[in-house]
């Protein structure tokens, strides 16, 4: 037996509150984010029990799935939206939860918010009521994404009941090939262990590659990992992480930030530590890629062709092939160059950082978008809009003809003013290309930021790289 | 909030022969806005029930009088997988779902099925599509969460597991929140004096 411990293993213990009978753990819960669409009910069922919140101050609220994006400021038009904010800004007010102001400096998609404020700290448990939690596991805490009664239950007793996971390591070898970006790693990943090849695991990554990427490619990286069936995805804490923490409002200060950054030192996993899997990945192998079907799995290098399901041995897999084909209208054997789209959306939780903007924007700078296509930039908070405004991206977007628009989930989730009509294709850099998840009947294309500025000034889905 | 007590149920079981039944499909994104947790049952798995003109999708095995309010649901692998919405597990019990078999189950929804008094029932992909073929031809089914036994017409019982003590308060309907400020308190402030020693930075920005 060895004493040695994953990262996951020391984020594990070090919030073990109690030990419940059947196996499961009483985890400390250090941080929550709240936003409209998932706390309501969360909040319902404390005032209903007449509870508090026991520790208000380790929560922050924002607006972020059902805001518009096109204006900012004012009445919002949709009354079920304005309904939403309206209950959220209440609700932060009678139980004084620290809330970032629609129109603050400090709104965003939540999982971009987090981070930017120095809310999300390495070694700390943060949950939220979106799947996509796992997104803060890049700096080294173990995040989550937990349903409204969960959330209810945090802000009474800061804690949760939660099963172990077993662990996986997602081990990146060689470098990352130009045009190849971590969205393009996420995909590949995914099409090779499956939509639920992670399930029950918490994902750590790893590797040189790993240690080389921006603290927004490892955001993507986790980001992603739910979409491989797992609720934790991990990078060991870093000089990267620290560079990218220090001086932010959240974070710690002075003597305490010496200590933290200490503490979060000894958290990466042993040298001898055993993970329960283990995949290994060869970044030289990988080229950008593109989603074909209705689940992440279902993907593609760009230069491939559609599925043919009558090449399929697999029952189960011919019958899932034949149903996304014909969901996405597309034919066995077509060309996924060819496929022409008619939106593009470039923003989510997964690639609306400046890193990303910055890179969609590299392929649109003097270009234009193609005719027919309507192209949107939504940027992933208001500070990354402000950080690119800075740097003169808009004016590139809106130059080519792009959409610039204000922070939020905007078209990665069909429940605001932004969403596909019936039919329409979408190259989009979120992370879900769900049937009816842009729209429904919406039709998803999912790439990184680059890919989806070179689908856009083309008219149809691109090779990133042929673009010099 | 507490759950509906689950002891026993029986009835009809709609199959759902489909791998990776997500989240966004049992409760599409644009339905979100609703903020009450009560009548959501109409927009379950709407985009598969409804056309774009309200109607009825001929063949959807919601739309068969038979399944209409079937308690089981006996489903592909993967059911419940993506966004953490609760707004699922929610629609799902306006529906009349008690209990949904599948051989694995997006996790988060697995959890919140449990808080709202659903059973998950884990149980092998082959053992999974026999009770869907039995499902089909309207095999009564039953679900003993006290025994953990399921029992489908023309087949031996067959177990399954839950955890103790999510058993424990599905069987009761108790509410989590309650049972862990009543019995766990003390433990947590324990843990927060000791949390306060090992990293005092996550204390920092109390207001004094
Ligand atoms: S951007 Fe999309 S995935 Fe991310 S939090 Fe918003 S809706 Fe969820």
């Amino acid at each position: 037996m060895t004493n040695a411990r994953t990262l996951y293993d020391k984020l594990w213990d070090s919030h073990a509150v109690a030990e419940l009978p059947g196996g499961a753990t009483l985890l400390y819960i250090d941080r929550q984010i709240l936003h409209e669409v998932s706390s309501p009910q969360a909040f319902v069922a404390m005032r209903d029990a007449g509870r508090q919140l026991r520790r208000p101050e380790t929560h922050i609220a924002v607006a972020d799935h059902a805001v518009p994006t096109r204006v900012r400021g004012g009445e919002i038009a949709d009354p079920q939206a304005r309904a939403q904010v309206a209950e959220l800004e209440a609700n932060v007010a009678e139980f004084a939860v620290p809330y970032a102001d629609l129109e603050g400096a400090e709104q965003g998609i939540v999982h971009v918010i987090g981070p930017e404020t120095g809310f999300t700290l390495p070694g700390t448990t943060i949950v939220c009521g979106d799947s996509h939690t796992t997104t803060h596991g890049a700096f080294g805490a173990l995040a989550f994404g937990i349903g409204a009664s969960e959330q209810g239950t945090v802000m009474a007793a800061q804690v949760l009941p939660q099963t172990r996971a077993r662990t996986m390591k997602v081990e990146l070898v060689g470098a990352l090939p130009p045009g190849v970006d971590a969205k393009d790693i996420a995909l590949a990943l995914i099409a090779r262990i499956g939509a639920h090849g992670a399930v029950g695991h918490a994902v750590e990554y790893t590797g040189a590659a790993v240690q080389a990427m921006s603290m927004a490619q490892r955001m993507t990286l986790c980001n992603m990992t739910i979409e491989a069936g797992s609720r934790i995805g991990l990078v060991a804490p870093d000089e990267t992480t620290f560079a990218f923490l220090k001086g932010r409002r959240l974070a710690p200060r002075g003597a305490l930030w010496d200590a933290a950054v200490a503490y979060w030192r000894g958290l990466a996993s042993d040298d001898d530590a055993v993970f329960d899997k283990v995949v290994t990945i060869d970044l030289v192998a990988i080229e950008p890629q593109v989603s074909w079907g209705t689940s992440p799995n279902q993907t593609l290098p760009i230069g491939g062709t559609v599925p043919d399901p009558a090449t399929i041995a697999d029952p189960t897999e011919r019958r899932e092939t034949e149903k996304a084909i014909a969901y996405m209208g597309l034919a066995p054997g077509q060309a996924l160059l060819d496929v022409a789209i008619d939106h593009v959306f470039i923003g989510s939780c997964t690639n609306g950082r400046i890193e990303d903007l910055r890179a969609a924007a590299a392929i649109a700078r003097g270009r234009k978008v193609a005719a027919g296509v309507k192209a949107i930039v939504v940027p992933g908070s208001a500070a990354t809009r402000k950080q690119a405004e800075a740097e003169g991206l808009d004016r590139v977007f809106t130059e080519a003809g792009f959409e610039w628009r204000f922070a939020g989930c905007s078209m990665c989730v069909a429940m605001n003013d932004d969403r596909l009509a019936p039919g329409q294709r979408c190259a989009s850099t979120s992370n879900r290309n769900f049937e009816g998840r842009q729209g429904p009947g919406g039709r998803t294309h999912l790439v990184s930021p680059a890919m989806a500025a070179a689908a856009a000034v083309s008219g149809h889905l691109a090779d990133v790289r042929t673009f010099a | 909030m507490p759950a509906q007590p689950f002891t026993t149920v029986s009835g009809r079981a709609a199959a759902m022969r489909e791998d990776n039944i997500d989240t966004d499909i049992i409760f599409p994104a644009r339905f979100l806005l609703i903020t009450a947790r009560a009548g959501l049952g109409e927009y379950a798995f709407h985009d598969r029930r409804f056309a774009a003109d309200g109607s009825e999708i001929a063949g959807y095995v919601l739309n068969d009088k038979r399944f209409a309010d079937a308690p089981v649901i006996v489903a592909g692998a993967n059911f419940g997988s993506g966004s953490s919405r609760e707004q699922a597990v929610w629609a799902l019990l306006g529906l009349g779902t008690r209990a949904v078999i599948s051989a694995s189950f997006g996790e988060i929804f697995q959890s919140n099925c449990m808080r709202n008094g659903i059973v998950p029932i884990v149980l092998p992909e082959a053992q999974v599509a026999a009770l869907m073929d039995l499902a089909e031809q309207g095999a009564a089914f039953t679900v003993d969460l006290e025994a953990q036994e399921l029992r489908v017409e023309g087949l031996p019982p067959i177990a399954f597991a839950i955890p103790a003590e999510r058993r424990l308060a599905l069987l009761n309907g108790w509410d989590e929140t309650d049972q862990i400020v009543n019995q766990y308190s003390t433990d947590i402030d324990a843990f927060e004096v000791r949390q306060r020693q090992t990293q005092p930075w996550l204390y920092a920005e109390e207001p004094a």
